[in-house]
């Protein structure tokens, strides 16, 4: 397991791996859309939970479908699902890794894209801590969906469409605590429901995931 | 961990893991497979195969194109679910080499090796390259492999997962003479310390080893396209 996630990192900081595209996608976005909606301060402020919020969400689906297509083409998806490793314990590794190069650099990142849309004060502890419970749904919900779509040719779109909506529960409860703890009124509620959404993604989609797997293998 | 495993398919991983550190002779090597049916999308190709392998034998597949080796090694191997029949072998025992290797493109030969050495917690990655003459290839990206190496990497693979009964899918696909000598020898190896193997191939390994089997004769009858389709409105 641990030889798996090491490979999967390996893999993703070297020469075409993708580390840092979806960084750099979360920071355009950041940058875009005060140049969409002008510079205003009051109204900036208003909607940086959300921004921040569904630029990170997009910015994780960017990389989604590489958790698995790459290993199925090349064979060591089969490889890996004959080895004496469990296949749910391979999605699980797999979508730890995928945490690792896009979730987690995008909530230490956050506070910085915060400060360019003028985030007020109390809001930057609650958005890294809501990012940081809420990106390991985001990566594991992928997960599930890029098993779905793995063997499709191209399966890229279908999985956008399949993984935001899925998505949607995260995206409310997050940007809600971040809003919370701007005003001042009971983040750790929202915070609550979010991270109940990410163990209850952790401890259910590996073992759909990979079944959907051994179906596509077929 | 008495006799072999009886599973029906489609098999799942027994959580009873076969260490096989020692050599490959703790496990339950052997292969019998019970009038087994297996089918590609959906359409059976092969019906009523019957085969035994034991320790320290190979059996050559032959047949056509299309006839059904592949979808008969991927069923044996538990990639997918057999129509009916039974696959009995130790699940731990099995591994799988096909036209893809599973090579990672951006790793080094000794970097992919020693993946898959890691995920069967096994060791002998240096005895793996030098078995398949890769040594001075080992800090190659196996990017910049030809694909006569990548095949020779894919196939030490094989050796360092320690499982005794390889499955094997075209083998010597783009290996030139030398190649097919040297993998040759290596199955010779691998047998003589009781593995055992299932090959589907168009060469002639020359092992004194192996029987071969002509799957012509379990070609499945009558299920062809559109087959209910046609009775349906007859």
């Amino acid at each position: 397991m641990t030889a798996l996630l090491l490979r999967d990192l390996r893999l993703a900081t070297r020469a075409g791996g993708g580390f840092g595209l979806g960084l750099a996608f979360f920071l355009l976005v950041a940058v875009l859309v005060p140049l969409g909606v002008g510079p205003e301060p009051a109204l900036l402020a208003r909607i940086a939970p959300g921004i921040l919020w569904v630029g990170a969400l997009l910015a994780c689906l960017l990389s989604l479908d590489r958790i698995f297509a790459l290993d199925f083409e090349d064979g060591s998806m089969d490889l890996l699902a004959i080895a004496p490793i469990p296949l749910e314990g391979v999605v699980a590794v797999k979508a730890l890794a995928h945490w690792l190069v896009t979730g987690l650099p995008l909530t230490l990142l956050s506070p910085v894209l915060g400060v360019l849309l003028h985030l007020p004060g109390p809001g930057y502890v609650w958005l890294v801590l809501s990012l940081a419970l809420g990106t390991p749904a985001l990566s594991m919900i992928g997960a599930f969906g890029a098993a779905l779509t793995v063997g499709l040719k191209r399966g890229g779109l279908l999985l956008s469409l399949l993984v935001l909506p899925l998505y949607v529960p995260t995206l409310i409860y997050g940007a809600e605590a971040v809003r919370r703890g701007v005003d001042g009124q009971g983040a750790p509620t929202a915070l609550l429901l979010l991270a109940g959404l990410t163990a209850g993604a952790a401890a259910l989609l590996p073992f759909a995931a990979a079944a959907a797997i051994r179906v596509n293998l077929r | 961990m008495g006799g072999s495993v009886s599973h029906d398919l489609p098999h799942r991983h027994s959580r009873s893991r076969c260490r096989c550190r020692s050599g490959i002779s703790g496990c339950v090597v052997g292969l019998t497979v019970i009038d087994l049916a297996c089918a590609r999308g959906g359409v059976t190709v092969l019906a009523g195969v019957r085969l035994t392998l034991p320790a320290g034998r190979a059996l050559v597949l032959r047949g056509p194109n299309g006839i059904g080796k592949t979808t008969l090694l991927r069923t044996v191997a538990g990639l997918q679910p057999a129509v009916s029949g039974r696959v009995q072998a130790d699940p731990e025992s099995l591994t799988y080499a096909a036209h893809a290797d599973g090579l990672k493109a951006a790793l080094t030969a000794r970097e992919n090796l020693a993946f898959w050495a890691a995920v069967h917690g096994q060791g002998g990655v240096d005895a793996a390259l030098t078995a398949l003459n890769l040594t001075a290839l080992q800090d190659r990206p196996a990017q910049h492999l030809s694909a006569g190496q990548k095949r020779r990497l894919g196939l030490a693979r094989l050796l360092v997962t320690g499982r005794p009964v390889w499955l094997l899918d075209e083998p010597t696909v783009s290996l030139d003479a030398a190649s097919v000598a040297l993998f040759a020898e290596v199955l010779r190896g691998h047998l003589a310390q009781g593995g055992a193997a299932l090959i589907a191939t168009h060469v002639d390994l020359a092992l004194d080893e192996a029987a071969v089997l002509d799957l012509t004769a379990f070609r499945a009858q009558s299920r062809s396209h559109g087959g209910a389709f046609d009775e349906a409105f007859a």
